[in-house]
């Protein structure tokens, strides 16, 4: 047994986290920073806060992660890194020159209180950021909220740029929230399809998911690019998807700019996709072309085909807020049973909205914002379930227990395909179904007696 | 697949020109006394400039000393809770990502698969996080009852002032039948992970070291030091051990537990693998207990036949001796098997390795014996005397980095203190040629005109690959796939891309067809497509 320790009876903790489903803001902010085009993501604080988060998206990715750090010694964190960051500034635009250096703080920083718009207008005024290119900001203090918090904060940030000229642009601001390269593809497909012109920020696509072709390039094509970030104060709406992720950065562009906004949920399975593009063809005042009415149709066909295999099936899943949210409603619009969901990320609306759509089920739930994983193996323990969905870490969960293993959410650190096919979408609810009746499949196959094993199911 | 020939047309005065052209005045003129072209004569090495800070905006290899300390040296002891005071995300990115691994058998305790944290909130940040720190170990030890709880200290603690020391002084004493120790390890201390090694050092030694006295039964007890059982290095080391008879009492970290550290004080024989991360605890477990330490390397099957029989001479025993001969005799077919079919392919073939604080060094001895040489390389977080040879240890400066990290000072046992040899065993072996306490360093190893270069950093990684092309690269997870888009393959060394064991004989043999996989596979050729190699359209098909 990997988890040999964790007792099956349930113990009250009020100071231990064991075994986390959340990390901390800075890597949120990061992984924002990286779907702008030509951004370095920049950590203020001590070099290992920015080795630990590339290395996390590396290995996620497969991909180059460039990004860098203030280097805080003892002295700067006695006196402040406003030095450190001048010069990592400086350092930056002449090596590596990028269009825009996105600033994000640490505990560190954030606890000896470095003011981190002075420096940057210091930086401004002497010339020290050359003219034309931008230095953008937000504050990360690991420890307020999660990795998800600073994900939002950053798209925030991004949006501190954007200006309401008074004149609309005709375009829809799409939020999408923390997920992959892939999904963000697929989102920028889909309102192709409906002929939507559309903002997408941040928009990791292009650039966590490149080809091999004998050239490193820091700054890859893609990425939102900073003019569209400043015209997206003209936009004619914005769609944030998830409350978590995106509705600061929305809401802050309606208060700024007067972009109105919507926060939906993130697009993942049947009704989430069909509420998003329902919205986008209202927000944009257009049809929804038959091709997307044919894969939704698709999705449907094979809920029904394979119907039988979910049917009162139950699973555990972990993870952050807003993912969570639209996989419960997925999971249950095909008649399965999600019984223990966990997030580590705080905020007791996220139980709430679990409790909401789970009130119909004829079991007993248990839901935990601001949980970790050890609590949700002690729930499997005393309930247990037929499938664990979640990042890698739950591989040592799903071992023990003997449970089939849904690999879905951040990070990934052990197989690949997450940055190629999306799960948002009609198309990503497909993926999502066939990758759980396969696991359910394989595990019915493995078990079944000689008497009972089958060719056809 | 033809061999590819790697002519570097660049010298490495150019090379080093062209690394430093783009840098800002003040930039250039420090990283130049950290890129070294290699002229070294005999008996004198020249100088490099390392374990100096990291300049801001340099996107650097470098980690913090909390990953140094908590992430290297502590991570892999298995039967010890370690507690990280702090915000989550330090406890999170060092929970199970250094491939260190543990065996607990059937029924023994193993908290590696663990992440333990008091995920420190805005409040503990305002008020002091002591009490939740208290509480934290508290709960660890009412649900696991371990023999002992490490408290790790994360960037904030040090700013609060949280006293974690006294935390763990008061838990333990409440607590009667488990160790509390603490590690004060902040991310900014020092300049790199080197920092937090030695902070590690200093407490195993203050709080492990000794602890214990049933020593493992058998003869000739050493320990292995500074060997963390990435890829099971380390469990190919022990059978090594095992068939020549020699006892591993204490290996500092790999696999490690509270009772290996807890005894030993009683072994008669220290080897020293990593040297960077692990020579504190040698030098204090001879002040202190008269164990003699010796540096070995069992990367590399020529190495590692070279370190056991540097062990058998230290013993001088003759049935020791003469099984180490026959583990070798034994052993080495299987080696010479191996190399025989793949170094026809490896042969001339180019390197660079960056990495660690001695492993740019061990792995020099594997890919000499693939017969390919070594180009260019440099540590992470090395200090002069893993470049240099330890007798430049009494003339490196101390700087406001290092010295704020302690010292301690230890004396000799009354009572515990025990010379291994006497004073004319130790002259007859060192008249023999037998060298303790030493270490030459890596640039004796390099050939004349080769660029050592400290605190590598992305734009000279991608410079150097650029420019002269080697046919493989060696770094870690940040640099790998820079390294690789430009079409060259990169082998990570921290955590052998997740393969391994690399050491010991079958390790050697393991790596040897890695490397020949790596740099022999198809997928390099695969860059251009067709339409690119041939862009220009000569003809098209007629359909009908």
């Amino acid at each position: 047994m990997l988890l040999r320790h964790t007792p099956k009876e349930i113990t009250e903790r009020s100071a231990v986290v064991i075994n986390p489903a959340k990390t901390c803001q800075p890597i949120g902010a990061m992984y924002a920073a990286l779907g702008i085009h030509g951004c370095l993501p920049h950590s203020h604080g001590s070099q290992g806060c920015c080795a630990y988060h590339r290395s996390a998206l590396t290995k996620h990715y497969k991909e180059p992660i460039s990004a860098a750090t203030s280097s805080f010694t003892e002295g700067a964190s006695v006196f402040g890194g406003q030095a450190n960051l001048l010069q990592a500034i400086e350092n930056i635009f002449t090596v590596y020159e990028p269009e825009v250096i996105a600033v994000h703080t640490t505990c560190l920083s954030e606890t000896i209180g470095d003011d981190i718009k002075q420096i940057r207008d210091k930086a401004q005024k002497s010339g020290t950021i050359p003219k034309g290119k931008h230095v953008i900001y937000c504050n990360t203090p690991s420890y307020v909220g999660s990795h998800v918090t600073g994900f939002s904060n950053m798209v925030k940030g991004m949006t501190e740029v954007s200006e309401n000229t008074g004149r609309k642009n005709g375009k829809v601001n799409v939020i999408p929230g923390w997920v992959e390269p892939s999904d963000m593809e697929e989102l920028k497909r889909l309102a192709a399809l409906m002929n939507v012109p559309i903002t997408l920020f941040p928009d990791t696509s292009g650039i966590l998911n490149g080809p091999m072709s004998g050239e490193f390039k820091m700054f890859p094509e893609g990425g939102v690019t900073m003019r569209e970030l400043k015209e997206a104060g003209d936009a004619v709406g914005t769609l944030a998807l998830g409350e978590w992720c995106s509705a600061d950065a929305a809401r802050s562009l309606d208060t700024r700019c007067k972009v109105p906004c919507r926060v939906l949920d993130m697009p993942f399975g049947l009704m989430a996709t069909d509420r998003f593009v329902d919205a986008l063809r209202i927000i944009a005042g257009t049809s929804v072309p038959e091709e997307i009415t044919r894969e939704r149709g698709q999705l449907v066909d094979m809920i029904s085909d394979t119907h039988q295999y979910y049917y009162k099936k139950k699973v555990a899943l972990f993870g952050d807020p807003d993912q969570l949210i639209s996989m419960t409603e997925f999971l249950l619009s095909v008649d399965m049973m999600p019984v223990h969901m966990v997030t580590g990320t705080p905020g007791n609306k996220f139980e709430k909205r679990i409790k909401e759509l789970t009130a119909h089920l004829p079991c007993a739930v248990n839901v935990k914002a601001g949980g970790d994983m050890f609590l949700l193996h002690q729930w499997i323990k005393n309930e247990p379930v037929d499938l664990l969905m979640g990042n890698t870490y739950g591989k040592y969960i799903a071992r023990d227990e003997d449970i089939p293993f849904l690999r879905w959410g951040f990070p990934i650190l052990d197989r690949v395909g997450h940055q190629y096919f999306p799960t948002v979408g009609y198309k990503g609810g497909l993926r999502l179904l066939e990758k759980i009746l396969g696991l359910l499949l394989d595990r019915k196959d493995r078990d079944d007696s000689e008497t009972t094993f089958e060719l056809t199911l | 697949m033809a061999a590819k020939t790697n002519t570097a047309q660049w010298t490495p005065a150019e090379v080093k020109e062209e690394m430093l052209r783009k840098y800002p005045p003040k930039v250039a003129r420090k990283r130049a006394q950290s890129i070294l072209i290699n002229e070294a004569l005999e008996n004198s090495t020249p100088e490099i400039q390392a374990n100096v800070r990291t300049i801001p905006g340099i996107i650097t290899m470098r980690g913090c000393t909390y990953a140094g300390c908590k992430g290297v040296i502590m991570g892999p002891t298995r039967d010890i809770v370690n507690l990280v005071h702090g915000p989550i995300g330090c406890s999170f990115y060092a929970w199970l990502t250094r491939r260190n691994q543990t065996d607990a058998g059937e029924t023994g305790e193993n908290y590696m698969p663990y992440a333990f944290c008091t995920d420190m909130q805005d409040s503990d940040i305002i008020f002091g996080g002591e009490k939740k720190l208290k509480a934290a170990v508290q709960e660890v030890y009412d649900l696991f009852h371990p023999k002992g709880i490490a408290i790790f200290a994360t960037c904030p603690v040090g700013l609060i002032g949280d006293d974690i020391h006294a935390v763990a002084r008061e838990m333990k004493e409440k607590f009667g039948d488990c160790n509390v120790f603490a590690f004060s390890c902040e991310g900014y201390k020092g300049v790199s992970q080197s920092a937090g090694h030695h902070i590690a050092n200093n407490q195993v030694f203050r709080h492990l070291v000794g602890t214990e006295q049933n020593v493992k039964p058998g003869e000739y007890k050493i320990n292995l030091l500074g060997e963390y059982n990435i890829g099971g290095d380390g469990f190919e080391i022990d059978r090594i051990f095992k068939k020549c008879g020699i006892t591993n009492i204490a290996t500092f970290s790999g696999n490690s537990t509270y009772d290996q550290f807890g005894t030993a004080h009683l072994a008669d024989l220290s080897c020293v693998m990593c040297h960077r991360s692990i020579n504190y605890v040698a030098d204090m477990l001879e002040t202190k207990y008269g164990i003699p330490w010796i540096k070995v390397n069992f990367i590399g099957a020529e190495a590692t036949a070279k370190s056991l029989r540097k062990i058998g001479q230290y013993f001088g025993d003759k049935a020791l001796i003469e099984r180490i001969e026959a583990v070798i005799n034994e052993e080495m077919p299987a080696v010479a098997e191996a190399l025989a079919d793949i170094k026809p392919r490896t042969e001339g073939k180019t390197a660079m390795l960056f990495v660690g604080g001695s492993r740019a060094h061990h792995y020099m001895e594997l890919f000499g014996e693939l017969g390919m040489k070594t180009l260019s390389t440099g540590y992470e977080f090395g200090h002069r005397d893993d470049y240099e040879g330890r007798h430049v240890i009494p003339t490196l400066k101390v700087d406001a980095d290092s010295r704020n990290i302690e010292e301690i000072e230890v004396e000799a046992d009354p009572v515990a203190y025990k010379p291994r040899k006497t004073g004319e065993e130790l002259k007859g072996l060192e008249e023999a040629g037998f060298e303790f306490k030493d270490y030459k360093g890596l640039i004796p190893d390099m050939e004349k005109g080769t660029l050592v270069i400290d605190d590598l950093n992305q734009y000279e990684a991608e410079k150097l690959v650029e420019l002269i092309r080697p046919d493989i690269f060696c770094a870690g997870i940040k640099e790998k796939y820079s390294i690789q888009k430009l079409g060259i393959p990169m082998k990570q060394l921290h955590s052998y891309d997740y393969g391994g064991p690399y050491a010991g004989f079958r390790g050697a043999v393991n790596f040897y067809k890695e490397i020949d996989r790596l740099v022999n596979s198809r997928v390099w050729g695969y860059m251009k497509a067709p339409w690119q190699e041939n862009p220009e359209l000569s003809a098209t098909y007629v359909w009908e």
